[in-house]
């Protein structure tokens, strides 16, 4: 593998994201025309249908091909790809997105990460009973498996849970866009219902509808578009064993982040990620994994993160902001859609348009999803000129 | 010489205080009847028996399997199959199951040793398990418990020679369940009482004696079904028996077990008997039934299993009627639990190994168990080079685990643990605890149960269950 092949090749000249929430009123379509149509202003898009030459697209919930999409947007007959692989999908669309237009087939290439599961008529995740094994099935019980064994190891708790809840409770306020606006306290987060053990109820992501949006380009056409085009530095995916069957899983680290951050970072030339990174996006479904994910992306040392979390360094202000606009935790959780918020959030950030969320002279911002299990991550890296 | 070669039992943990039923508080010592939990029916509690029967045997020797009991759920579809995977015997076991009566548990005893006698089977397994249920407060809710009795049948190292038997067919309506109903049903009791239970009991005890030229008080121990205290007393007395050579009916700790009740007194008997002693086994039911046997030397060889004495020592109180009632499902649900058309056959039968016999997958190249059988190995990637191994037996660690509310159960939250078995991992839930008790590095062992009921099935799998203090290796 070149690990130099796509660096500064690909920018990001366009980005647009719905309002995320409980959209009742609205339908999967309204959401992606929602998306898409602010991604074409941001670009300039005048004629989509002349203009964007391919889509890559993520959902996880429709069980639709691309015709949804097709018929949505009125883009006829170019290809649609429609991917799917659980939290991940949205940073894999783009992935792929960047790899067509680096190939140089394609000049200018939309993305769409879109999910609309607040039309099943549940809260949270569906509860699978088509099988015996594995059950129950829920991702707050998949990702409270480290909790006893990495509080019980470096001394952590759900006090420290309850501060990344409050960040992100805090950091959702300044986000137009986000699902909740709503300042909690430690008190409120220590004492909600259990969910899955540690996780209480503002531990966990909140789910919502929504859809996001990234026109990209070859960087080299990009400055015909605008005069602040974001560089893709980075795109990563790697997978790992189910971690309930990985013999050597040690409960303390999330593996699909280790493996993809070191390609990711290879990739970015990026050898001092706390140092270097100015602003990140992290998949936090729940504070744990937050918690976990400092680490995993080598943000400071296996088991400090804690440490990190008293003394602020990831709040807006602190030395390396992470999740601005609420992540997860507030913005929402349409879970195709949420690779794709992250971009739509970094480029605001590394353009300087984040309004009271902005990130002083961000130039590097790395984005993050874990999925499944988890068995599978997605990381992108942007960076400015 | 045909007999017993050896006995086990099951009786659930879970206790419903009688007081509870009637609203008022439990005491601590009060009456209280032995009730299968949500995830536990007829078919998990002998799997449980059985097991502890087979404590020290080879599975392997089983030739047949005799699964007797009126409450398994399914009218077709064989619930002694079941029993055979979970417990992993040979392919070529026969299955045969015993329903329909009380007596079905005592009558595949006897066919059983007939099988044996007559040379067509070597060992043969005999599981006896009901969970019956009585209508929420009727008369009979109270009176029913939940267990099961297993028994080897064979010709070697028999602890109990099988001295003779005698039958008794009669008509007579007094309890029945019709095809879909839920509930038991009786008649007036005291009709019961005088036209059923007694005459036909104490019948077939005198016609025992009479072929075996025996005399009442030749047996030291009678394990007599008992419909109620009273009843089995004046049975007892009726056929010469005295009263304190009646096997404790364990009646206000266990209740009425149904077709599993009088094998589960034989169990009982056997623990307490030593050897050279007869015992007299007589189930009730469209009739009655009795079996003799005289207790051998090789009693006092058998290794210690828990049996029903050491089940009953094992107790956890539900703290409400409610709790039994959601147990039980009993309880208006706004939404089914569980989906519509449950597990794929398909799906069901390709990972029966893994989900109904616990079996993993031992790389004969590294020696990494899975589960389940993967096509390649996860530690040194050799493709299809797997041995069965068997997990069931075997014990495990608690290396994490959570409290999931959300998962619907009886009695959130359902307790998760990821244990690690024999270099394996299993996420797995945790039956017989709270969450308080976790611990990590917990030991545990497997038990076989009940996951949920999507598409009106039980379906079934395994769970772990903390290692209790004492309990037979």
């Amino acid at each position: 593998m070149n690990p130099d092949a796509l660096r500064d090749k690909v920018s990001v000249i366009g980005v647009g994201c719905c309002q995320f929430g409980e959209n009742w009123d609205k339908s999967r379509e309204d959401m992606i025309v929602d998306a898409v149509y602010e991604a074409y202003t941001d670009a300039g898009i005048e004629d989509p249908q002349h203009q964007i030459e391919a889509i890559f697209a993520g959902a996880v919930y429709p069980r639709e091909g691309s015709g949804e999409v097709a018929d949505s947007l009125r883009l006829y007959g170019k290809p649609i790809t429609m991917l799917m692989d659980y939290c991940q999908t949205g940073t894999d669309a783009f992935r792929c997105g960047v790899f067509a237009v680096a190939s140089g087939l394609y000049d200018t290439v939309l993305v769409l990460g879109f999910d609309k599961p607040k039309d099943r008529g549940v809260s949270g995740p569906s509860v699978a009973f088509d099988r015996v094994r594995g059950l129950p099935a829920t991702p707050a019980g998949w990702f409270s498996l480290c909790a006893a064994r990495y509080f019980e190891t470096f001394g952590a708790g759900r006090e420290d849970l309850a501060k990344i809840a409050v960040k992100n409770h805090h950091n959702g306020t300044l986000a137009p866009k986000s699902m909740l606006k709503r300042e909690i306290t430690i008190e409120d987060a220590l004492s909600a219902r259990i969910i899955s053990w540690p996780f209480g109820l503002y531990d966990c992501a909140a789910q919502s509808d929504g859809a996001a949006a990234a026109i990209i380009t070859r960087t080299d056409l990009a400055r015909r578009v605008r005069k602040d085009p974001v560089l893709v530095k980075a795109v990563s995916v790697a997978t790992a064993p189910h971690p309930q069957r990985d013999p050597d899983f040690d409960f303390l680290a999330w593996k699909p982040t280790l493996y993809a951050a070191e390609d990711a970072y290879r990739q970015a030339g990026i050898t001092e990620p706390f140092r270097q990174l100015d602003v990140v996006q992290l998949h936090d479904c729940f504070t744990l994994t937050e918690l976990l994910t400092y680490e995993d992306l080598g943000l400071c040392k296996k088991g400090e993160a804690k440490d990190h979390v008293a003394s602020g360094t990831f709040e807006l202000g602190g030395e390396l902001p992470v999740n601005t606009d609420g992540g997860l935790k507030t913005f929402g959780h349409p879970t195709g859609a949420t690779g794709v918020r992250m971009i739509y959030e970094n480029v605001l950030q590394l353009r300087g348009q984040a309004g009271p969320r902005q990130v002083k002279n961000a130039t590097l911002a790395l984005s993050h999803n874990i999925g499944g299990a988890p068995q599978t991550c997605g990381i992108a890296i942007l960076g400015m000129p | 010489m045909t007999g017993i070669v050896a006995h086990g039992a099951y009786v659930p943990t879970t206790r419903l205080p009688l007081a509870l039923i009637q609203g008022r508080k439990a005491k601590d010592d009060g009456p209280e009847k032995a009730v299968a939990y949500g995830d536990e029916d007829a078919v998990t509690m002998a799997v449980a028996a059985a097991l502890d029967a087979l404590r020290g045997f080879e599975r392997a020797r089983v030739d047949a399997v005799y699964f007797a009991s009126t409450s398994y759920e399914l009218r077709e579809k064989q619930g002694a199959a079941v029993v055979a995977r979970a417990l992993d015997l040979r392919p070529d076991v026969l299955t045969s199951d015993f329903a329909g009566s009380l007596r079905a548990g005592t009558a595949a005893l006897e066919a059983a040793l007939h099988a044996v006698k007559a040379g067509g089977a070597r060992l043969v397994l005999v599981v006896a398990s009901d969970c019956r249920m009585g209508a929420p407060r009727g008369a009979l809710e109270a009176k029913f418990g939940d267990g099961a009795a297993a028994f080897l049948v064979g010709e070697d190292d028999v602890i109990a020679r099988f001295l003779g038997s005698a039958a008794r067919a009669d008509e007579i309506q007094d309890q029945w369940r019709i095809d879909g109903e839920r509930f038991t049903h009786t008649w007036e009791d005291r009709f019961v009482v005088e036209e059923g239970v007694v005459p036909n009991l104490v019948a077939v005890l005198r016609a025992l004696c009479e072929k075996l030229d025996a005399k009442p008080g030749d047996f030291s121990r009678a394990a007599i079904y008992a419909h109620d205290a009273r009843s089995q007393q004046g049975v007892a007395k009726a056929a010469g028996i005295l009263r304190e050579r009646l096997v404790d009916p364990l009646i206000g700790r266990l209740g009425n077990t149904g077709a599993a009740y009088a094998p589960m007194l034989l169990v009982a008997a056997l623990e307490q008997a030593r050897p050279g002693e007869r015992i007299v086994c007589a189930s009730y039911g469209d009739g009655a039934h009795a079996l003799a046997f005289e207790t051998t030397a090789a009693l006092e060889k058998l290794e210690p299993r828990l049996g029903v004495a050491g089940h009953l020592a094992r107790r956890r109180a539900l703290p409400s009627y409610d709790s039994y009632l959601r147990s039980r499902s009993l309880d208006p649900k706004e939404w089914e639990r569980g989906g519509d058309l449950g597990l794929s056959a398909t799906v069901r039968f390709r990972e029966r190994d893994a989900d109904i016999g616990f079996i993993g997958a031992r790389c004969t190249q590294c020696g990494q168990i899975h589960l389940p059988r993967p096509r390649v190995c996860i530690r040194c990637r050799a493709k299809d080079q797997f041995e069965p191994a068997r997990l069931s037996d075997r014990r495990g660690r608690v290396l994490s685990y959570t409290f999931d509310y959300f998962f619907p159960a009886p009695d959130p939250p359902t307790i998760v643990v990821m244990t690690e078995v024999e270099g394996c991992r299993v996420q797995v839930q945790l039956a017989n605890a709270r969450p308080d008790e976790v611990r990590l590095d917990m030991p545990v062992e497997y038990v076989f149960r009940k996951i949920h009921e999507a598409g009106g099935k039980a379906n079934y799998f395994w769970k772990a269950s903390p290692l209790a203090e004492g309990a037979p290796a």
